[in-house]
């Protein structure tokens, strides 16, 4: 919990334009990129930006494909605070704000088509793979949505394809060739506060800002997915404001760790 | 025992290299992350701090509960995140290995709250979550009788084994035995065993753990002293 006097001495900061880690608005702390974190998934990552850290990976299995798609394959993507991630995370069922971390995540991948489906159908009606992405949150210092966007398509980026065997079954020690990904979506949160936009901010300006739009934007410019969240109201300027620094700053981020 | 014919190449009484890092979660009370071969643990530690929900609350001493999670990608086939059976027997066995190395009566009406995360699972996860949460816990500055230091031994193809492998433990007359010690005391703390085996062999096997509590009990006292000399 954030106290009520910090929170007081980040707004009027930021009012003057200035972080009390001495960043400026749209200054980011460092980000970390690392995949191949763990053998046994098809596909991980760890991102930490500053000393936010979240990790992701992807695990594959056959199913039965949607009636409506029957020659493409399906992919969850669910997104899970460990306790250990800060003292106010407990164990249980997940809560409102890691299904919502889950799934705007979710959205900014599926929309983007960056996942060819079609390529993941075994045999159409019948059998097709089913792309699992599991992010968990290991230590909270703010800028989630960040974060788990960037593990999320790193972690995908980095997945190889399981075989399935003659009889069905599916083996996960030979993996082989690529997952078939094309594009990188990122996902970038813009808080808003009294005209002033703030990006990746810390646990604590999390707490005092809670206005903000998450927009997951693709390599050609384009916006897949985008959320408002957080109490207040944004004009219409505003959001076209937010929307075009989001989309600026993925493009930096995408230049920068995925080549 | 000195030659093997094992799968990885190792002596009978030889464990898998382990490494460990501690301070790793910035805003747990205490941290540490432990690889065993290819087993990878984080463990956190919380508290003592005020317990929730309030009914648990004990008047004369404080609560340790520990979480023991397998990752949903930590295993070749996915695991359906969440609690089932296993890990909350894990969680149950885990607390008690710890328990009898804290003075919890000097902490009442509070918890003490340890998550063990594992990320990748190769054998062993159990004893490398103790490990590594007793690495935490001394990170965090709670008074302990001494460090907790664990690992399983067993039998496999007629052959007693310390810290046996996947393959190993696939064996038709294979027996696993995960063991937790206080080496200052000698106190065993976990001792878990599944398999068809005579008491004379239990007691060999128990031997053969203690060998390796004890390397890796040197190993966490150097990982600590690294960690503070600094």
């Amino acid at each position: 919990m954030t106290l009520k006097l910090t929170k007081e001495r980040i707004l009027e900061n930021i009012v003057k334009g200035k972080r009390l880690d001495s960043r400026k608005l749209d200054e980011y702390r460092e980000i970390r990129i690392e995949t191949g974190i763990s053998k046994k998934a098809e596909g991980s990552a760890k991102v930490t930006i500053g000393e936010t850290a979240v990790i992701a990976g992807v695990k594959m299995a056959t199913a039965t494909p949607y009636p409506d798609t029957p020659e493409e394959g399906v992919m969850t993507t669910s997104a899970e605070y460990l306790p250990m991630g800060a003292p106010e995370f407990e164990s249980g069922p997940p809560r409102e704000d890691e299904i919502i971390l889950g799934r705007i995540v979710d959205r900014a991948i599926r929309e983007s088509k960056c996942i060819d489906f079609e390529k993941l159908c075994i045999e159409p009606k019948e059998k097709v793979w089913m792309v699992f992405i599991d992010i968990l949150v290991m230590n909270h210092d703010g800028n989630l949505f960040d974060a788990c966007g960037l593990a999320a398509i790193a972690a995908l980026k980095d997945a190889k394809m399981p075989v399935l065997t003659d009889d069905g079954t599916v083996d996960h020690e030979h993996l082989k060739g690529s997952l078939p990904i094309k594009g990188t979506p990122i996902t970038i949160a813009v808080k808003c506060y009294k005209g002033k936009y703030i990006l990746d901010t810390n646990a604590d300006e999390g707490e005092a800002m809670t206005t903000q739009i998450v927009v997951g934007s693709n390599d050609d410019g384009t916006v897949s997915s985008l959320q408002k969240c957080g109490t207040e109201g944004l004009t219409k300027k505003e959001i076209a404001d937010m929307l075009k620094l989001a989309v600026d700053t993925s493009k930096k981020v995408r230049t920068k760790h995925f080549k | 025992m000195t030659k093997s014919e094992r799968t990885d190449n190792r002596k009978l009484d030889e464990i898998r290299p382990m490494k460990m890092k501690i301070g790793v979660i910035k805003r747990a009370d205490g941290s540490a992350e432990v690889e065993f071969g290819d087993t990878k643990v984080v463990a956190a530690v919380y508290g003592p701090r005020q317990i929730h929900p309030r009914h648990q609350e004990r008047p004369d001493r404080s609560v340790l509960r520990c979480r023991y999670n397998m990752l949903p990608f930590s295993v070749s086939d996915r695991k359906r995140p969440g609690y089932d059976r296993r890990s909350t027997e894990l969680g149950k066995v885990i607390t008690e290995s710890l328990q009898p190395a804290l003075f919890l009566e000097e902490f009442p009406k509070t918890a003490i709250d340890i998550d063990m995360e594992i990320t990748q699972a190769d054998a062993g996860t159990r004893t490398t979550a103790i490990n590594a949460a007793s690495l935490a816990l001394a990170h965090a500055g709670i008074p302990m009788r001494d460090l907790v230091t664990s690992v399983a031994a067993g039998r496999a193809n007629k052959k007693l084994l310390l810290d046996m492998t996947k393959e190993e433990e696939d064996a038709p007359d294979a027996v696993d035995l995960p063991v937790a010690m206080m080496p200052r005391t000698g106190k065993i703390t976990l001792l878990q065993m599944d398999g068809i085996v005579s008491p004379e062999d239990i007691e060999k096997i128990v031997d053969i753990a203690e060998i390796g509590c004890m390397k890796i009990y040197e190993m966490q006292k150097k990982a600590l002293l690294e960690k503070y000399s600094s």
